[in-house]
């Protein structure tokens, strides 16, 4: 049997993540490609295993329901033994429509899958501050990869399909199917160093007492060129926009160090800084729950910390 | 307008996870109960919505008896009145939740306009109850919301993606689900708390079929297993951190 793994174009490394997590669970790799932008792809889908690539055309731009009934029409005609998608917004939201739609049981955010009679699977729970072994009781198995549950990897040279055989069809919709489409593709609002990509994250909790507070933080972010970052209490409090959240909630970080002052270390805002490569935390509670996750520790007061912190930078930089 | 908002009463975990003894729930022993921010940004907007164009907001819930308090908090800072499908406490699957969600608002007198959701639910993140709730009730749906407008009979919607956003314009009724940011929710007043006591909570219970989605246990994942280094107490610690920062090529 197949296994069927939609690719969100919008993510390619989350969904060469999904082709090497769905490679084990059938004898034969096929891929759902959606729309004008699939055109291209094949070629680099036969290194991570793809034999076929199913391509629906007439379902541009963006329409959950249309690209689901595009991935309907692929489970009625090849039978596959598991539909897998990247766990990311658009693969989590494709899927979903597909099990409503076979009214099938889904997984989301998957860490590992083995087939039977139930699968058994482990899935993400609170953001990935806690896992959960679950029986998916259901027939394709609808799962997500939860992101980097796995490490994207092609197949070995000489074992990997010759060519990768492009199918394109063109779905049978129905109005309803393109009710929710993409209307407008606008800019972003933010600006100034992304939170994402950022190399450096200087954050600020509670512990910051103001908006006016932020200054420090700023400063420091500043000369390191990196961005400012919260915790959620900061965002609640007016004092900083959500855009700055760090945490399940808010927006993952992967820097090459978070330096985190006056959070108390909430598993809900650890789930958003678990990638940083290395963690500083400032805080005069030598209790508090970030220095379980630190890598080095600053016991005291922010404000007395921060401004020494920026002042000796500037000394070593101009000395 | 008539929106209704769903909600789903969780633990608020602090530091550390810890687990009951059959590792099936998280040890609330010594812990509060709350609903996901992106809930919260729902039923603000619910209540917003009501204030500008008339119309009632609604709160619903799936959960145990207590799960009333979660009701209660969301009627304290404005929403009119609540749907109680009351559990007994045990773990329903997305498909389960969605179906008696859906049964619920089709029993309704007066069909929502809007139904809102959050993204994701804060402990299950199944990522699919809002949309199997919109694919049972004929609706079209919106996902990850973090603008939000209504014009006329059609609701404008913003998605933030990678580099820009989204935007859908989607006549009504019609389902959203939103993320936190989408607005700033207000916090309860004491006058507030008192007129969420007087608020109707309409009762109901749903039976639970099996689960297909069948949790076995919770597990916590490996702990990072690191021990921070102390660099130091107050100010003096200053040109330690820059040897850090120094290491790693910043300085
Ligand atoms: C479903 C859900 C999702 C959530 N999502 C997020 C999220 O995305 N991001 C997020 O951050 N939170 C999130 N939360 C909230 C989270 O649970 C915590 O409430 C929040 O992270 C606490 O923020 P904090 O650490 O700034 O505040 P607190 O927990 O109040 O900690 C403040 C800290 O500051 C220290 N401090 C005080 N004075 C000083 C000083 N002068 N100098 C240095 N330190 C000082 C204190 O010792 C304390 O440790 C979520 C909660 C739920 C339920
Ligand atoms: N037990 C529940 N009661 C009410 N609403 C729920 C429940 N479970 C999930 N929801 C709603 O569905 C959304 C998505 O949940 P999930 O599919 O579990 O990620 C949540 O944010 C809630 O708005």
């Amino acid at each position: 049997m197949s296994t069927l793994v939609f690719i969100d174009r919008a993510d390619a490394e989350l969904s060469a993540q999904a082709l090497t997590f769905a490679r084990g669970l059938g004898d034969e790799l096929h891929a759902a490609l959606m729309g004008e932008a699939a055109a291209s792809a094949p070629d680099d889908l036969a290194a991570y295993g793809v034999s076929v690539a199913h391509i629906a055309e007439g379902v541009d731009p963006y329409a959950p329901a249309a690209w689901a009934q595009a991935i309907v029409e692929l489970v009625e005609r090849t039978a596959p033994a598991a539909v897998v998608g990247p766990g990311t917004d658009r693969g989590n939201e494709v899927l979903a429509h597909v099990a409503a739609r076979i009214d099938q049981p889904m997984a989301a955010n998957c860490v590992s899958l083995t087939p039977g009679d139930p699968a058994t699977l482990t899935r993400v729970r609170w953001g990935g501050s806690l896992l959960e072994e679950a029986r998916l009781h259901g027939a394709p198995m609808l799962v997500t990869v939860a992101p980097h549950a796995v490490t994207a990897e092609t197949v070995a040279p000489g074992s990997a399909p010759a060519t990768v055989s492009a199918s394109p069809f063109t779905p049978a919709l129905s109005d309803a199917d393109l009710v929710v489409q993409v209307s407008e593709r606008a800019g972003a609002l933010a600006a100034g160093v992304s939170l994402t990509d950022a190399e450096v994250v200087v954050s600020g909790g509670r512990g910051v007492g103001s908006a006016a507070g932020f200054e420090v933080i700023e400063e420091l972010a500043g000369l390191l060129g990196g961005a400012v970052g919260c915790s959620r209490a900061v965002t609640s409090a007016g004092w900083r926009p959500h855009t700055d959240q760090v945490g399940q909630t808010g927006t993952k970080i992967s820097p090459e160090i978070y330096i985190a002052c006056g959070i108390s270390g909430a598993t809900q805002h650890m789930a958003g800084c678990k990638g940083a490569k290395k963690l500083l935390a400032i805080n005069p509670d030598g209790e508090a729950s970030i220095f379980a996750s630190a890598d080095y520790a600053v016991i005291g007061d922010l404000h007395e910390i921060v401004p020494a912190i920026s002042a000796e930078i500037r000394k070593a930089r101009s000395g | 307008m008539n929106v209704l908002v769903c909600v789903k009463r969780v633990p608020l975990t602090g530091g550390k996870i810890v687990l009951t003894e059959d590792e099936r729930a998280i040890s609330t022993r010594h812990l509060g109960f709350t609903i996901s921010p992106h809930e919260e940004c729902g039923a603000e907007e619910a209540i917003r919505l009501v204030e500008a164009y008339g119309g009632t907001s609604t709160v619903l819930t799936l959960g145990p008896p207590e799960a009333e308090e979660q009701l209660r908090d969301m009627m304290a800072i404005g929403v009119d009145r609540a749907i109680h499908l009351v559990s007994d406490g045990g773990e329903w699957d997305p498909q389960a939740t969605a179906a008696a969600i859906a049964a619920a608002i089709r029993a309704q007198p007066a069909s929502p306009d809007l139904i809102l959701f959050g993204n994701e639910s804060a402990d299950a993140g199944n990522y699919q109850v809002a949309i199997r709730v919109a694919h049972a009730l004929g609706l079209p749906c919106v996902t990850g919301v973090k603008g939000l407008s209504v014009e006329g009979g059609a609701v404008r919607c913003e998605q933030e993606v990678p580099g820009g956003r989204d935007l859908y314009e989607v006549p009504m009724p019609a389902v959203v689900t939103v993320k936190e940011g989408l607005n700033l929710p207000r916090y309860p007043s004491v006058p507030g708390r008192l007129r969420a006591k007087r608020k109707p909570v309409e009762a109901l219970s749903p039976e639970r079929p099996d689960p297909l989605l069948e949790m076995v246990r919770l597990v916590l994942p490996p702990g990072s297993g690191k021990r921070a280094e102390v660099l130091g107490r107050g100010p003096e610690a200053a040109p330690a951190v820059v040897g850090v920062l120094r290491e790693l090529g910043l300085v």
